[in-house]
Formats: C-alpha cells, sequence, structure tokens
C-alpha cells in the first residue's frame, strides 16, 4: 500500500467498525444515529466525516472517541474492542490513546493555558515536576508560550482551539479526533488550525478523524472523504491529495 | 489522579464559587459549634458536680458505727444482722482489720467533742474535729489561707472562717484589708478532759476486767496554721465543726468522749473503742464491697454512693439531650452540604464533561467532590471547634458574673477536652464525607456525551 510508503502509519488499521448501531430513543420512536456502519481507517490516514447535521458523524466520533457506546456492532482501535471495555479502562483509553478537539474548545473557563492543558497529566498520574516543562513546551509548539497564565476568555477562539490541540497531544495519542475544529473560527485562524492539524498528521504520524461539514476544507486538507447520511456511510472516497499516489477506491 | 492533585483541584474549586462554599462552610461551622458548645457546657457541669462531690470525700468515705451505740439503735441497722449488745466493738483491732480491706485507703476514728478555746485569755465553746493528713488533698482546703498541718502530729490548728472572724471581733476590730490572715502564727489554747485509764484493782478478776477512767482538764497550745473557707464537714450531718487538729495529734490526746462512758457500763473488758469510723475508698466504685465486707463484720455502715449513682444517671442524660440538640444543627449543616454540591454539579457538568473526554475516570470525579465536601467539613470543624470554645467562654463568663452578683463563688462550668476538639472536626468531616456521597456519585456517573452538550 502506496500510504505506507508514504511514511505516514504502517498501513495497518488504526479503527475498524463493524455492524456499528447506535440508536436513540425519543420518547416512543427509535433513531438510528448510526445504522449498521462498518469501515477501516488506516493507522497514520487523514479522514474526514461529512454529512448533514443530524447525519450521524458526531455520533460516530463519539464512539470511536470512547465517549459514547454502541447500541451494537463493535468499534476496535488499536486492537481494542471498545465496546467490551469497562467504565475505567475506557476512561483510560481517552486519556492514552486518543486525542480530542472541539467545536466550542471545551477549555476549563477558570483554568488558565498551562493548567487546562496539565489536565490530563494529572489524570495520567505524572508527576508534579515532570509536568509543567512538557506543558510549556507543548503550549510552545502551537505559538501560545507568551499566553501560559492566561485564562481561556482573555483569548481569541483560534488561540483556545490551538491550546485545546496542546491538551489533546499532552499524552501522544495515536489517534487525534476533531468535531469541527474550525467551526467557531473565521477562515483565517481557520486556515491555521488545519495547518496545525496537517503537521500533526505529517510529521507525527497521527491517525486523524475530523468530523466537517466544510467539503472545501475537506478537500484541501485530508486524504479521504467519508459521506454519512442517516447513519449510514453513503459515500467513501480519496481526495485530489492522495489520488495522485493512492488509486481511487483503494480506501474502501 | 494522585492525592495531591485531587486535592489542590478540590481546593481551587472551592475558591471558584467563594461566596457559596463559605456560607456552606459557616454553616457546618454553626452546628459544630453548638454541639462543642452543647457537649462542653454537660462535660463542665459534670465535672463541677463530681469536683465538688469526690473531693468533698463524701463519695469514697464509708462511715461505720458500732451497733452498741446508742445512738444507733433505733436507726434501720438494728432490724438486720447480729443484736446490738452482740455486735463486735469498734475498737483498734476493728479499725486495723477494716484497714486492711482491700480497695480501702485508709480508716479512722472520727474525733469530734465540744471545747474550750482560750484565744488572747477569751473563753470560746465550739466543736473540734481531727482531721487525717489524707484530708489536704479535699477541695474544702483550695482556698485556704496559711497552710495545712506540717505534720500529723505538730500542735498545729486550722480554723473555719467563721470561726476565725469570731474570734478577731472579740479582740480587735475588723480590719479590711488583711482581716483573718492576722490570725496566721498566732496561739490558742485548747481546754479539754483527758481520759487516763486507771491501774487495775486488785478486786478485779479475769471474766470481770476492771473499766475505770480518771478524768483531769489538760490545756494544750495550738498554732493556728490555716483559715479554711468551707467547714470540710459540713455536709456529714453532725455537729459542724470550727477548728480542726492533726488527727495523730487529736488521738494522742485522749480527749473524753460520751461514747467512753457507755464503755465502762455495757462492755466487759474491752480496750477502748471509737464512736464512728471514717473508711476512705480508692474509689467510689469500691464503696458497695467495702461496705458489704464492714457489713459482714457486724458494723453499721452509711454512704452516699445512691447518691452519685443518680447524679451520673442524670448527667449520662444530659449529655445525650445536649449531644442530639447540637447534631440537629449539624444535620441541617449537612443538608447544606448536599444541596451545595449538587449545585455544584449542575454548574459544573460542561466542566465534568471535559473532564471525562480527556481522561478522567469515575473515581477522579468522585473523589475531586468528595474532596471539596471533606474540606468544608474539616475548615467547618476546625471553625467550629473555635466558634464553640467562644461560646462556652461566653456563657462561662456569662454566669460567673451573674454567680458573682448572687455572692457564689466563680464555678468553670465550661470544659472543653481534647478528645472533643479532634472528635467534633473528625465528626464534621464524617458528616460531610457522607453528605457528598450521593453529589460525588452523581458527578461521577454523569454521561460526558450529555454533559458537553450542556452549555
Amino acid at each position: 500500500m502506496t500510504a505506507a510508503g508514504e511514511g505516514k502509519g504502517n498501513g495497518s488499521i488504526a479503527v475498524r467498525t463493524d455492524n456499528l448501531c447506535r440508536h436513540f430513543r425519543m420518547g416512543e420512536s427509535l433513531i438510528p444515529a448510526v445504522d449498521r456502519l462498518s469501515l477501516e481507517i488506516r493507522a497514520g490516514e487523514f479522514v474526514a466525516l461529512l454529512g448533514a447535521s443530524g447525519s450521524g458523524k458526531s455520533t460516530l466520533l463519539n464512539l470511536i472517541a470512547g465517549l459514547d457506546r454502541p447500541t451494537s456492532g463493535s468499534v476496535v482501535v488499536e486492537g481494542r474492542d471498545l465496546a467490551r471495555l469497562g467504565r475505567d479502562d475506557l476512561a483510560k483509553y481517552r486519556l492514552r490513546t486518543v486525542g480530542m478537539v472541539f467545536q466550542s474548545f471545551h477549555l476549563i473557563p477558570s483554568m488558565t493555558l498551562l493548567e487546562n492543558v496539565e489536565l490530563p497529566l494529572r489524570f495520567a498520574e505524572v508527576d508534579r515536576a515532570e509536568r509543567r516543562p512538557v506543558c510549556e513546551k507543548a503550549l510552545e509548539r502551537v505559538g501560545l508560550s507568551a499566553r501560559l497564565h492566561h485564562r481561556p476568555s482573555e483569548l481569541s477562539g483560534g488561540e483556545q482551539q490551538r491550546a485545546a490541540l496542546a491538551r489533546a497531544l499532552i499524552n501522544q495519542p495515536q489517534l487525534l479526533l476533531a468535531d469541527e475544529p474550525t467551526g467557531n473560527l473565521d477562515s483565517q485562524t481557520g486556515a491555521e488550525i488545519m495547518n496545525l492539524l496537517e503537521e500533526c498528521n505529517q510529521s507525527l504520524g497521527m491517525t486523524l478523524i475530523m468530523v466537517t461539514h466544510e467539503r472545501s476544507l475537506a478537500e484541501r486538507y485530508t486524504e479521504r472523504l467519508i459521506f454519512l447520511a442517516d447513519g449510514r456511510l453513503v459515500d467513501d472516497r480519496s481526495t485530489a491529495r492522495t489520488s495522485a499516489s493512492l488509486a481511487p477506491g483503494e480506501a474502501r | 489522579m494522585k492525592a495531591y492533585d485531587v486535592a489542590e483541584l478540590a481546593l481551587r474549586n472551592l475558591r471558584e464559587s467563594v461566596l457559596r462554599n463559605s456560607l456552606t462552610t459557616v454553616g457546618i461551622s454553626v452546628g459544630v459549634a453548638s454541639l462543642v458548645a452543647m457537649l462542653s457546657l454537660g462535660i463542665g457541669l459534670q465535672q463541677l458536680a463530681n469536683r465538688r462531690l469526690a473531693k468533698s470525700g463524701l463519695f469514697d468515705t464509708v462511715r461505720v458505727t458500732s451497733r452498741r451505740d446508742l445512738r444507733n439503735l433505733s436507726r434501720e441497722g438494728g432490724e438486720n444482722g447480729p443484736d446490738a449488745a452482740e455486735s463486735p466493738p469498734l475498737d483498734e483491732s476493728a479499725r486495723q482489720r477494716i484497714a486492711q480491706l482491700s480497695n480501702v485507703d485508709e480508716a479512722y476514728p472520727e474525733m469530734r467533742f465540744v471545747t474550750e478555746l482560750r484565744f488572747e485569755d477569751k473563753p470560746h465553746l465550739t466543736v473540734v474535729a481531727a482531721l487525717p493528713s489524707s484530708a489536704r488533698a479535699t477541695d474544702a482546703f483550695e482556698g485556704i489561707e496559711g497552710r495545712f498541718f506540717s505534720s500529723d502530729t505538730a500542735p498545729e490548728a486550722i480554723l473555719e472562717r467563721s470561726f476565725a472572724q469570731r474570734l478577731l471581733g472579740t479582740s480587735q476590730p475588723a480590719n479590711a484589708s488583711s482581716p483573718v490572715t492576722a490570725l496566721l502564727g498566732k496561739q490558742l489554747t485548747m481546754r479539754y478532759g483527758e481520759r487516763t485509764q486507771l491501774p487495775s484493782t486488785s478486786a478485779g478478776s479475769a471474766n470481770q476486767p476492771d473499766m475505770a477512767y480518771s478524768v483531769s482538764a489538760r490545756y494544750e497550745n495550738l498554732t493556728i496554721v490555716g483559715i479554711c473557707d468551707l467547714d470540710p464537714d459540713s455536709m456529714r450531718g453532725q455537729s459542724r465543726a470550727r477548728v480542726f487538729l492533726p488527727l495523730k495529734l487529736t488521738e494522742g490526746l485522749h480527749v473524753m468522749d460520751p461514747s467512753n462512758l457507755r464503755d465502762t457500763t455495757n462492755v466487759p473488758g474491752a480496750s477502748p473503742t471509737y464512736s464512728a469510723l471514717e473508711v476512705r475508698v480508692g474509689s467510689p466504685q469500691h464503696i458497695p464491697a467495702v461496705e458489704a465486707a464492714i457489713k459482714q463484720m457486724g458494723f453499721d455502715t452509711f454512704s452516699l454512693l445512691d447518691a452519685t449513682k443518680n447524679l451520673r444517671q442524670f448527667f449520662a442524660v444530659l449529655d445525650l439531650f445536649l449531644g442530639i440538640f447540637g447534631s440537629l444543627a449539624l444535620t441541617v449543616a449537612s443538608l447544606g452540604i448536599i444541596n451545595t454540591l449538587v449545585m455544584a454539579i449542575l454548574e459544573r457538568r460542561r466542566e465534568i464533561g471535559i473532564m471525562k473526554a480527556i481522561g478522567a475516570t469515575d473515581q477522579d470525579v468522585r473523589g475531586l467532590f468528595f474532596a471539596e465536601a471533606g474540606a468544608m467539613g474539616g475548615f467547618g470543624g476546625a471553625l467550629g471547634v473555635a466558634l464553640g470554645w467562644a461560646m462556652g467562654h461566653a456563657i462561662n463568663g456569662g454566669t460567673n458574673l451573674y454567680l458573682k452578683r448572687q455572692h457564689f463563688p466563680p464555678a468553670q462550668i465550661w470544659f472543653v477536652p481534647w478528645w472533643l476538639i479532634t472528635s467534633a472536626i473528625l465528626f464534621a468531616i464524617i458528616v460531610s464525607l457522607v453528605s457528598g456521597l450521593y453529589p460525588a456519585r452523581r458527578a461521577a456517573r454523569l454521561d460526558p456525551v450529555e454533559a458537553l452538550r450542556y452549555e
């Protein structure tokens, strides 16, 4: 597989869903947010999940993130079936294996950027003395070394999202999930965030799954587009970025 | 999460909504304060009563009398046990046997007689009593002016204050600045009747030994060494003594006692007897056994133990009631904790969701809420103890002000023992943790997806 030849992962399967279903009960009716969905994402891929709102893309992302549990079917990430993990193991999975970036940043408002980025290290029981240099370095990498002691409310949206990205990366996850990361940003700062995400994918070799409804953005940065509608996979194709090196349709 | 991280995050969360959390903490502290105030009032009153009663020597003392004593013939003790005439005499050998009973500290004769004392050539008639050196510890001598007897045989006297004033009243005008202390070191002459056993006459035989005394007037010079406020025997129901002498000294004087007269009439060939013995027991709880043993010997006994039993029961009930009232306030405070934490969950729903999304376990979230509850309990407890202590001091001060107005001596009705301080704080923490149980569980169980949706 050429993806492996590009030095972005070894082509092994990072995420695999098998007949994945997630149904929500709304009064009497059952709403299938994700419906019998099967797909595979290779390690090192940069994938966009596209679809109209209510198509189930965020639900799918939450299932992969281990924030939600499937009604039936399985989600296997790095060889582990998330449906079979206990509450504590799932928390550990969220802590160690995945990093997450949200549309509304989800930084804790009462904490400074440094403290926000430090939080996952606290949960990981990293010694206090080791935490600080790691956090400073992480914020420096996203260009926020001058903002360490600012609270999120004192920062622009782009800065907040960069801090959130630093937090998501602090425990060096293999998988980075982004839910509309540029949804609350103007196109200029959105592009900055996208460049950072791309860098994670390119230089760190991270598998990246991004939910977005901006097709142009997805086409510009990602290498594979997965279209969802009513919880089902309706299209799965490579973008122009990969079509040169990857035959269309090879990504299933 | 490590313990110090939990503590640090919990404290910063408490600081975030400082008003609400401090109000809750104040609520706890008021609860703890009322608990501490109530309990230490109960403990203080109990200690006051115990001190007064135990030190008065009434509750560790058994009074032993002989059934032969005419005064006792008509009493209840006369109905059971040996007949008066057959009961053993209360003499020196009986005293020694009683003194050797287990748990008996000492057994000493009660010596009390009416006699004349001369001070600066003026006679005063009063009751004189002998005191054992162990009486030094009773609270009658807590406020003594001067000192206690230098030895058990020293020719010294301690005067009761009113008697001392009487001596002064006749000898010199009352001096306001040093009223009675002027008497210390002065001499007092006691006139008494000494009883001397007459040598056996030849008429006496083995089964009818002689019992003859001669009584002669004697004088004993005594130095006044102390003046005490209270009559240490004031509750003994006997004639109140005004002047006290050391026990051994008094024994050596062989003062003629009315009971000696009876010896000559109804006891053939006995050694001199005592009218009564005071038996001091190590602790009130041994009184029943000692009393039973002495009764076995054929003597009558009297103690006030039943009175203390009732008293202790009263204080146990009082403490219980005061504790319940105090705890009531703490219960209300614990509802405050639950309320505060449930509110905090609602307010921090999104924050909990974020923490779970980035890898916090249920245990982490639960620990955080627990630590917050515990910290409020700890702060509230410490503050409450301080508050309760201050309240107690105020009550004590007020009471003493009142007592002073009523011309009573001041009393410590308030006592905060160390165990109460530590257990009150611990209790506050435990109550807070129990209150935090439900909110912490609820926070830990929050669904992260739901929580993140909440803005």
